[in-house]
């Protein structure tokens, strides 16, 4: 299978095999208005296996989705069809409107205008700054 | 400014400071009548409670301070659907401190980021009522002498129990604990709270679903009761709630000196004949509630006596 490089834009790569469709919803990419390919289950050396998505522009997003959907990804950034900067994800700190509070009973079921946001525990799990739910 | 969400806002030594300023009160009420004088105390009370609103206010008037505030949802402006965080930015220009009760979890922690005044927690759905812990640690100090070298069992719903997931969480910091979780598997401690206060700092428990078969072994019996207002279905609610009811019978094969204490309201969780047993501690402990919320008043205000 052949997909072409991209002369400006975007490269997710090292995405968990599998998780490069909810990374695009959760990104927003069906909004965009410029090609976007999503390449899974491609072979990779160091994981077996591994997504990719490519964006044929350059565009502003939040990072933290990618570090809490797929923690290992990598952000390739190019220019003229070469890498000029490569970011590597860490698991973000705090995720702020990413996800929202499962807990029927918790305040942001109700409470206007509210952030959702979920804090990472010592133990690598999201729950909710507010009522310390789970994040599922 | 401070404020009260969680009783792990407070460390060991404030609490040590808290019960010995309460333990000071109960011995000279007098040298507080007027240590908060021309300071007001707002309880804002989204959901119905008796006890611990009226204890709030007590505590408030007993210092010489002034109480206002309303006792159900109905009565305020979030009937209207004004948010949490604008009633509370609203009465934090009317009052020095604010005691909030709110169904939903979290509620105190949204009022604290827009009040400019202190918040105190006094209970958020099955989440957190640190001023209940507060009270319960009184109550222990007073009627075991000490928090070390206890084993103290939970009955009943361990699962929305808000109280017990504070007094779990304060006793999991003195030494020689133990835990004894006593629930039917509907009703068990969040695995999170099992894991974080007691697993996780290697303290012994054991888990059990029926009441006589570790009653002999506690120094504390801590009963609480299904709460109606936490279940979606009513058809679980009444299935679980007559699950435990401790009576004279079961008292038989305590020990001499457990002390039964409870949050209250009881529905039928406890038999009214056990009221008559001098281990019966629970009368004695809303009685101490006024006194360490006296103490925890003046605390976050920042005045002494």
């Amino acid at each position: 299978m052949k997909v072409d490089s991209i002369k400006n834009g975007i490269v997710i790569d090292h995405i968990t095999a599998g998780k490069a469709m909810e990374l695009y919803n959760m990104l927003g990419l069906d909004r965009l208005d410029c090609p976007v390919a999503v390449i899974m289950n491609v072979p990779s050396r160091r994981t077996g296996r591994k997504d990719i998505i490519k964006i044929d522009a350059g565009i502003d997003f939040d990072f933290d989705v990618i570090g809490y959907v797929s923690p290992n990804a990598t952000v390739n950034v190019i220019k003229n069809e070469q890498i000029c900067e490569k970011k590597h994800i860490d698991l973000p700190r705090r995720l702020v409107n990413i996800i929202k509070c499962k807990n029927p009973r918790c305040i942001t079921t109700t409470e206007q205008e509210i952030e959702h946001i979920f804090v990472r525990s010592d133990k690598g799990e999201y729950r909710c700054l507010y009522c310390e739910t789970k994040a599922k | 400014m401070r404020s009260l969400l969680n009783i792990l806002d407070l460390s060991v030594e404030e609490i040590d400071e808290l019960i010995a300023v309460a333990n000071d009160i109960i011995a000279n009420p007098e040298r507080y009548q007027e240590a908060c004088k021309h300071k007001t105390l707002a309880t804002l009370f989204f959901e119905p409670s008796t006890r611990t609103r009226l204890s709030f206010e007590s505590a408030m008037l007993s210092l010489g301070g002034n109480v206002l505030g309303f006792s159900e949802a109905s009565s305020s402006s979030s009937a209207k659907g004004e948010s949490v965080s604008d009633t509370v930015a609203v009465v934090s220009g009317y009052a020095d401190i604010i005691a909030m009760r709110h169904p939903k979890e979290g509620a105190p922690l949204v009022a604290s980021m827009h009040s400019e005044v202190p918040i105190i927690n006094a209970g958020d759905g099955g989440h957190y009522h640190p001023t209940q812990t507060l009270t319960d640690l009184l109550t222990i100090y007073h009627e075991k002498g000490s928090f070390e070298n206890l084993t103290v069992g939970f009955c009943g719903d361990l699962k929305f129990g808000r109280t017990v997931h504070s007094l779990i969480g304060a006793m999991s910091r003195y030494n020689g604990v133990k835990f004894v979780l006593i629930s039917p598997d509907e009703l068990k401690l969040p695995t999170f709270i099992k894991e974080e206060f007691i697993e996780d700092k290697g303290i012994e428990y054991e888990q059990s679903r029926i009441l006589e078969d570790v009653i002999g072994k506690l120094d504390i019996l801590y009963m609480t009761r299904v709460q109606r207002e936490r279940f979606f279905n009513e058809e679980e609610y009444l299935r679980l709630k007559n699950t435990y009811v401790l009576t004279a019978d079961k008292m038989e094969e305590a020990k001499r000196d457990m002390i039964v204490m409870h949050p209250l309201p009881r529905v039928n969780e406890i038999s009214t004949a056990v009221d008559s047993d001098p281990r019966a501690a629970y009368f004695r402990q809303a009685r101490y509630g006024k006194f360490i919320r006296m103490a925890l008043i003046m605390k976050l205000l920042g005045v002494k006596a």
